[in-house]
């Protein structure tokens, strides 16, 4: 059977339908494998996870198992976690240090770098001459440390990756500089990994900005979780943005952010009304992020999904995570929960209460979502339900292309950002080249150059 | 490196309070007896979702843990495995503050997570007493393990197994035994559910 290639109807952005093959279908979801995640830049994890030399934390890059690993000199990769000879892991250990990676079937090893070291008998088996370098580990084509975050890319081709995160950039960045605004010093306290039964798209367009989706959140705002809970305010976090002008950013390359400017003048919000030490911290954050950043500072973030499959959480809570496909209709769902490396012991053991009571298959807020996500995707596989699209025409044309942010940008709640995602979805599936996937139309590539 | 971590283990194997058994007296039978009949009604109160009622089981300093497990190298099983309550992130490190919030928000009735409400059944077995304080006979406090097996079946075709071990510390109230720790160890690595919305 020849591969669908029937994107451009699949995918109709102009008149805001899409269809639910895409979030179901096997085929799909194959090709889904090969012509987004082997291009794509992905989070593979973050630096605090590997602090010291030869130590190793196991990854994954769409469906496949991979090594982040810091090498003798101290400096960071990432490897298909296969051996060369029949495949086997040969990491099967979550996290750890060591200097060899020794296989467990044939017992090739593997140095810290990824470079084949031993192979057993090789000079009577292999005459002596097995060609080492040519069966080292698979190693990614590109690899990036951005503030401590550690992202990478099957292919050769890709732009670096401050190219690639575009315009989205100062917005991840608000999820991983110092509260203070100094840049980059967040550490991963934890790792939250499950399974669960939906399209990992749901997953990524949740955190795009679909805060259309807020009323699926009423029983924590009901009852209050946030950090001012006790003290009597509802809701699931501190208004930090009451005041804000919010908006909703779609990107050319894919990603999709909603993030908030604050008032000219800016002034504080009483935050973390529950514990005394974190109010003056953050109180104190604040002031200092305003003092380093000026104008800056009023650009607070709330969520984001960086093309394809990487979201952050920006303040309350704070952490990344990695939607990792598991089949069309599963996902493993992984979140790296971030505080700044330097905070005081107090705001750290604050924040990681919060962060369990908020977030994961145990949190009270997204377990909300994880069931919306699962009863969608398994209302959508049916004959009858394909034969319906899904409706994307919120907020149509309510945008700005003109605005200093970059972008298309939405003032008021839109699906704008999910349009933008797809549509990019689309460039890649039809093996578009860097240029398109950026967000150069085809015939402007000179423009783009 | 790998000597240190495998020493560690085994001092940490060896720590007391769980190490010498409490001898099989008739107070000893007396006092499982006791605390296997708690733990019945304390499955029946949550299979019969009478949460606010489960909550007064809870002392009102209560450690409720469930920490992560890892797939970690033979030798560093005590130093590594789990994550540590009172540091970093695990399924649940809770207080009665959150624990309490959990039962506010089923009652919500809007909790889609638990609206329509699982239908779930604990099953407790393995009880053994492996402290007691001041002594067997006249005991105030209890260190207890026991295993779980909790059935989940969600709206239709949803279905979890959920198998673990449990490492409680109970004590005597006026109002009977609460439980004032309790440690729970799923037998999982990544989580094989969508959430863990039940209480262990
Ligand atoms: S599969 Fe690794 S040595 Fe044979
Ligand atoms: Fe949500």
């Amino acid at each position: 059977m020849p591969l669908r290639n029937d994107f451009d109807q699949l995918v109709d952005v102009k008149g805001g339908f899409i269809s639910r093959e895409i979030f179901v279908d096997a085929d799909i979801y194959r090709q889904e494998l090969d012509k987004v995640f082997t291009r794509a830049w992905l989070l593979v994890g973050h630096e605090s996870l590997v602090p010291n030399p030869g130590d190793f934390y196991t990854s994954r890059m769409g469906e496949e198992s991979v090594i982040l690993c810091r090498d003798k000199k101290g400096e960071i990769h990432v490897f298909l976690n296969s051996c060369r000879h029949r495949g086997m892991k040969v990491c099967r250990y979550e996290q750890g240090n060591t200097s060899l990676f020794t296989c467990p079937y044939h017992s090739w090893t593997y140095t810290t770098d990824g470079k084949l070291q031993g192979v057993p008998l090789h000079r009577t088996l292999y005459d002596g001459v097995l060609d080492r370098e040519a069966n080292s580990l698979v190693s990614v084509a590109k690899l990036c440390n951005y503030k401590g975050s550690i992202w990478a890319t099957w292919d050769k081709n890709a732009p670096d990756f401050i190219t690639y995160l575009g315009d989205a950039k100062i917005h991840l960045d608000q999820a991983l500089d110092c509260r203070d605004g100094r840049e980059g010093g967040s550490e991963v306290i934890g790792v939250h990994k499950w399974v669960f039964p939906a399209n990992w798209k749901f997953a990524a367009e949740n955190f795009l900005g679909d805060t259309y989706h807020n009323p699926s959140h009423r029983s924590v705002d009901l009852i209050g979780i946030g950090p001012s809970a006790a003290a009597g305010k509802k809701g699931r976090r501190d208004d930090e943005l009451e005041k804000a002008q919010h908006v909703w950013i779609s990107f050319p390359e894919g990603h999709g952010v909603h993030s908030a400017i604050q008032p000219e003048a800016n002034e504080y919000i009483e935050s973390f009304l529950d514990n005394p030490i974190l109010e003056q911290y953050f109180r104190h954050c604040f002031e200092e992020r305003k003092r380093r950043l000026g104008e800056g500072a009023r650009l607070l973030p709330f969520v984001g999904t960086i093309f394809p499959n990487t979201s952050y959480h920006g303040r309350q809570p704070r952490g990344l995570c990695a939607w990792h496909p598991h089949s069309p209709t599963s996902t493993e769902g992984w979140r790296f929960f971030l505080v700044d490396k330097d905070a005081p012991k107090e705001a750290k053991e604050y924040l990681r209460r919060y962060y369990m009571r908020y977030s994961g298959p145990a949190g009270m807020t997204e377990q909300d979502d994880m069931e919306n996500w699962l009863y969608a995707t398994a209302a959508s596989t049916g004959t009858v339900a394909r034969r319906y699209p899904f409706n994307y025409q919120q907020s149509m044309g309510a945008y700005v292309t003109d605005h200093p942010l970059g972008g298309d940008v939405s003032l008021q709640v839109t699906e704008q950002i999910a349009r933008g995602f797809y549509r990019r979805w689309t460039t890649y599936m039809q093996g578009g080249d860097w240029h398109e996937l950026l967000g150069s139309p085809a015939g402007n590539r000179q423009a783009a150059e | 490196m790998t000597t240190t971590v495998q020493d560690q283990d085994r001092q940490q194997q060896a720590a007391p309070a769980t190490n010498a058994p409490i001898e099989r007296s008739a107070a000893y039978y007396r006092l499982k007896a006791d605390v296997e009949d708690f733990y019945y009604h304390e499955a029946d109160l949550l299979d019969d979702r009478r949460f606010r009622d489960w909550l007064e089981l809870l002392t009102d300093d209560i450690s409720y843990f469930m920490p992560i497990r890892r797939n970690v190298k033979f030798g560093q099983q005590a130093a590594r495995e789990n994550t540590k309550r009172g540091e970093g992130i695990s399924w649940f490190d809770e207080d009665k503050w959150t624990l309490t919030k959990r039962v506010e928000q089923i009652l919500t009735g809007v909790h889609y997570a638990e609206e329509p409400l699982s239908r779930i059944t604990h099953m407790v077995s393995n009880v053994q007493i492996k402290g007691a304080r001041p002594q067997i006979d006249a005991a105030r406090e209890l260190d207890v393990t026991s295993r779980f097996l909790v059935y989940q079946n969600r709206v239709e075709y949803e279905t979890y197994i959920f198998v673990g071990r449990r490492n409680d510390t109970l004590r005597l109230t006026d109002n009977g035994w609460k439980i004032a720790r309790r440690e729970i160890l799923l037998e999982q690595n990544i989580l094989l559910a969508k959430n863990l919305t039940t209480f262990f």
